[in-house]
């Protein structure tokens, strides 16, 4: 077991765990932290992405050990920022959920992509949520989502 | 609403509403065996509104869902069904699921359960009664308050209107209004009053799922609470020889290692404070496995053996005309077929899990489950507790598609027997995504052979048709469903097929095999339709016919929820005459649950896969509740039916072991793989509601191949599909 100073959503969190824990198990048990989900725990689904320095990261393939300094926002968190806002209430516009299990890690993978790529075409939501698995198929509306919010950042900017 | 109140819904009505309103399958299931097993208690006759619905003293109107919600919406629509009649503020509606119990078993089942889309269709009447009674009380309260005639009043947003402008707030009638008598007839509206119902509806949990704050099952956090694991044998039904735990154990926080007895054979369960732990502590474990005795299923094998057993006639399901008529049909005017379907697994986005506390004399569970009653009864019996006493909480569910209605209830039973060694803690197994990937109970794999005989004019005269795969019901509580050998879920889609086909013969073959299977997302209809429509698309290129028209006229004359949607499809999708060089247009349609379905794809190839730009659907299903949800089932439903194509779209075995792991060997749909926008029509309709859950599934796998022959001149009928 070891200590770690984490960053979670702008406050200090302390936790005592094994080094190897991946961060999804850090955040849900130890911090209780439940909207970020496990789904594969192979990186396979995106379902508990996270962003860490702004990166979309999968958290249950990274060790807690490996996060240093490094900011983590998570779903509980991403509506501080104003483009995880956008896009969360563009979720809610579009009535994008299903069984919902999926989609704290497709806004957190959204949130990423828009303030990237404010004005994402087909590829870069392709590409940047190609590895967000829905087993409802949402798809369809998360498209819609990803172009309402896009809109709207384009509007305030 | 806080007293017991005695009424009589109307229970012939249900039957009779719901018999018009859906197919044989359901309607065996409560004439044939009301009961699954014979201790079950019968559903209750009286629905107390108060079990239903409860109005807060601050206005809301808490409104109780009898039904798993996993993503189909009827957390929302069947709230709209009971505010539209109790003419409740819908601003103010919290919808709550039900926790095990008889008053909230299905009306038509007679068990708590979701499946069969039937949630809306069997509850539909339910809930609107249970509306316009709760409505009524009010009224009487406040016509009694007021001493006038109920004729006097009127009800808008949850306020009672009387004359000379007197009015007064559901909330400060309902004390005093479950106290009236529940009356027993009540009318109903009109379709023209409905307020809510028919509308487009938000759904209610559509913040919570946006922001993280929605609790699933596996999100479920109890004080002292220990996680456990469970490492399975890695041949179905074999059985722990002997376990070498010390490396387990060494880990800081495993609690316990211990065996357990499965339905079949045995397994290891691992209880840690953390998951973490509990899974290094699972790889650690050296089992000794005795496979003796076993099958060892492996898939190359059972193919060879289906294609065998195809080739001849099976227990006959359906005969209808002259079975010699193929004899009469030269054999250049003639089609055989044969179609292989792979094992698929539902693999829903939250992995399985149940929570189970045992104190005792009592018990407390906490599942996403679609078999409540069930699962209640199955950690009754391991706890050795009535079921009354395990109280069954309904948890959110991420997804399940048929995988969270198992009849042997495997999950909470893994569950019940773990926590047993830990009384008074509560402990919450996880199967892994692996667990779930290796864990059995597919989609079962079937071999077609169908051969058609076409007459002078391009219809089929003659069609014999061989399906061989699994029986789902063999050995189950609803294995009374199995007729002359015939398993109904291995031909539905087929033998009720609403082609004129004059001679006509579908047979089945169910072979035995060491696999465990279970209903897919549309069951047998997955296969079927691929099978059905796949071929009439191919008899309509050999008439040179416009695969719309030909459908039309090979129609039963009677089929007209089909024929309803095969012309509004017409109608919309107009696009497909003015295609880009490069694509193609592929329509199916397909009738399952009483919904009748009708789909156009624009597909094109790239990277020798198909994309599919678009989609059109037309539905039928009656009244469509809520139409947003509605839209929502079938964007979502093409998306899941598409697991059928894709190129890691198969679970297989080799000498026993599954060959795939996790979302890496097995891969459902990514967001690149389904259609990049889906346009849903609905035809109006003020029939009694129809299932939207399964109904989308079947239709766009054989859509999008029919477009890819028309682009390759290929026909495709080995899925997954490897190669365009």
């Amino acid at each position: 077991m070891a200590k770690y100073r984490l960053t979670v959503n702008g406050s200090e969190k302390t936790v005592d765990v094994d080094p190897s824990t991946p961060l999804l198990w850090v955040l849900r048990e130890e911090l209780k932290m439940t909207g970020t989900k496990y789904g594969c725990g192979i990186s396979a689904c995106g379902a508990c992405t996270v962003h860490v320095d702004g990166v979309a990261t999968r958290s249950c393939v990274v060790p807690v050990s490996l996060i240093g300094k490094r900011e983590i926002v998570t779903i509980e968190g991403v509506a501080s920022d104003p483009v995880g806002r956008v896009v969360q209430s563009a979720w809610v516009e579009k009535d994008v959920v299903q069984c919902g299990y999926c989609q704290s890690g497709q806004i957190m993978s959204a949130v990423a992509l828009l303030k990237a790529t404010p004005n994402p075409t087909d590829t870069n939501i392709e590409e940047s949520m190609g590895g967000n698995l829905c087993r409802c198929a949402t798809y369809v509306r998360i498209r819609e989502a990803i172009a309402s919010a896009s809109r709207q950042i384009k509007g305030a900017a | 609403m806080q007293r017991a109140v005695k009424t009589e819904l109307n229970r012939r009505s249900f039957i009779q509403l719901t018999t018009a309103a859906t197919g044989g399958l359901l309607i065996s299931l409560y004439l044939d065996k009301p009961l699954l097993n014979a201790q079950q208690p019968p559903p209750p006759k009286v629905y107390p509104p108060d079990a239903f619905v409860h109005v807060r003293r601050d206005g809301h109107v808490v409104i109780t869902v009898n039904r798993l919600e996993f993503g189909q919406g009827v957390q929302t629509s069947l709230p709209m069904i009971l505010a539209d009649e109790m003419d409740a503020d819908w601003s103010q509606v919290i919808a709550e699921l039900a926790p095990a119990a008889d008053v909230y078993k299905d009306p038509l089942f007679g068990i708590q359960m979701v499946g069969g889309s039937g949630s809306i269709a069997h509850s539909f009447q339910q809930y609107r009664e249970l509306g316009a009674k709760t409505r009524a009380m009010l009224v009487a309260e406040a016509a009694d308050r007021w001493k006038v005639t109920q004729d006097q009043c009127r009800t808008e947003n949850s306020v009672v209107y009387g004359p000379g402008n007197r009015s007064a707030r559901y909330a400060d009638l309902a004390d005093d209004a479950a106290k009236k008598p529940v009356p027993q007839n009540v009318k109903l509206k009109n379709a023209s009053e409905f307020r809510i119902i028919g509308k487009r509806v938000p759904r209610l949990d559509s913040h919570s799922k946006c922001d993280g704050s929605q609790k699933f099952g596996l999100d479920l956090d109890l004080p002292g609470m220990k996680i456990a694991l469970v490492a399975h044998p890695p041949v179905f039904g074999g059985r722990v020889k002997s376990i070498d735990d010390r490396d387990a154990r060494s880990l800081d926080g495993v609690r316990d290692v211990f065996e357990i007895p499965l339905a079949k054979g045995s397994a290891v369960a691992v209880v840690a404070d953390r998951f973490w732990t509990a899974k290094q502590a699972r790889d650690r474990l050296k089992i000794d496995w005795d496979l003796s005795g076993l099958e060892h299923a492996d898939t190359v094998q059972l193919l060879a053996k289906y294609k065998q057993l195809a080739a001849t006639d099976g227990n006959v399901a359906i005969n209808r005309g002259d079975a010699k008529a193929m004899d009469q049909i030269p054999p250049a005017n003639r089609i055989v077929a044969e179609y292989e379907f792979p094992f698929l697994a539902h693999a829903p986005m939250e992995p399985l899990n149940a929570t189970v506390k045992f104190e005792g004399d009592k018990a407390e569970a906490w599942v996403p489950s679609q078999f409540q009653t069930m699962d209640q009864a199955v950690i009754a019996e391991v706890l050795g507790l009535k079921p009354d006493k395990v109280t069954f909480h309904t948890e959110f569910a991420g997804g399940g598609f048929g995988r969270r209605a198992t009849t042997d209830s495997h999950i909470p039973r893994e569950a019940a027997l773990i926590a047993k060694r830990f009384r008074g803690t509560p402990v919450k197994l996880i199967w892994s995504r692996e667990d779930d990937v290796r864990g059995g109970y597919y989609r079962p794999m079937h071999v077609h052979r169908v051969e058609i005989g076409i007459g002078r004019d391009g219809m089929p005269v003659a069609w014999r048709h061989v399906v061989v795969g699994q029986s789902l019901l063999a050995g189950t509580p609803f294995a009374m469903m199995i007729k002359d050998g015939v398993d109904e879920t291995a031909v539905e889609g087929t033998k009720d097929t609403s082609y004129e086909i004059p001679n006509f013969r579908v047979t089945a073959h169910h072979p035995t095999v060491n696999v465990p299977v279970l209903w897919w997302r549309s069951v047998g209809h997955t296969h079927n339709a691929f099978v059905m429509e796949t071929l009439v698309d191919e008899l309509a290129t050999r008439a040179k016919a416009d695969p719309i028209a030909y459908r039309q006229k090979l129609l039963k004359a009677d089929a007209k929820k089909l024929r309803s949607v095969l012309e509004l499809l017409d109608q919309k999708s107009g696009w497909r005459k003015t295609l880009p060089r490069g694509r193609a247009f592929g329509v199916a349609c397909h009738e399952s649950f009483d919904t009748a379905v009708a789909c156009a794809v624009e597909v094109s190839i790239e990277n020798k896969r198909p994309r599919i730009h678009r989609a059109t659907v037309a539905v039928n299903c009656g009244l469509a509740v809520n139409p947003l949800t509605v839209e929502s089932q079938f964007q979502g439903g093409l998306g899941f039916g598409l697991t059928q194509l894709v190129v890691k779209g198969a679970i297989t075995l080799k000498d026993g072991h599954i060959e795939q792991r996790n979302f890496d060997g097995y891969a459902p749909p990514y967001i690149m793989e389904v259609p990049m926008t889906v346009d849903v029509h609905i035809v109006p309709s003020t029939e009694p509601p129809t299932g939207c859950g399964e109904p989308p599934v079947p239709v766009i796998s054989p859509a999008v191949v029919n477009a890819l022959s028309k682009l390759t001149g290929k026909r495709y009928r080995t899925l997954p599909l490897k190669t365009v």
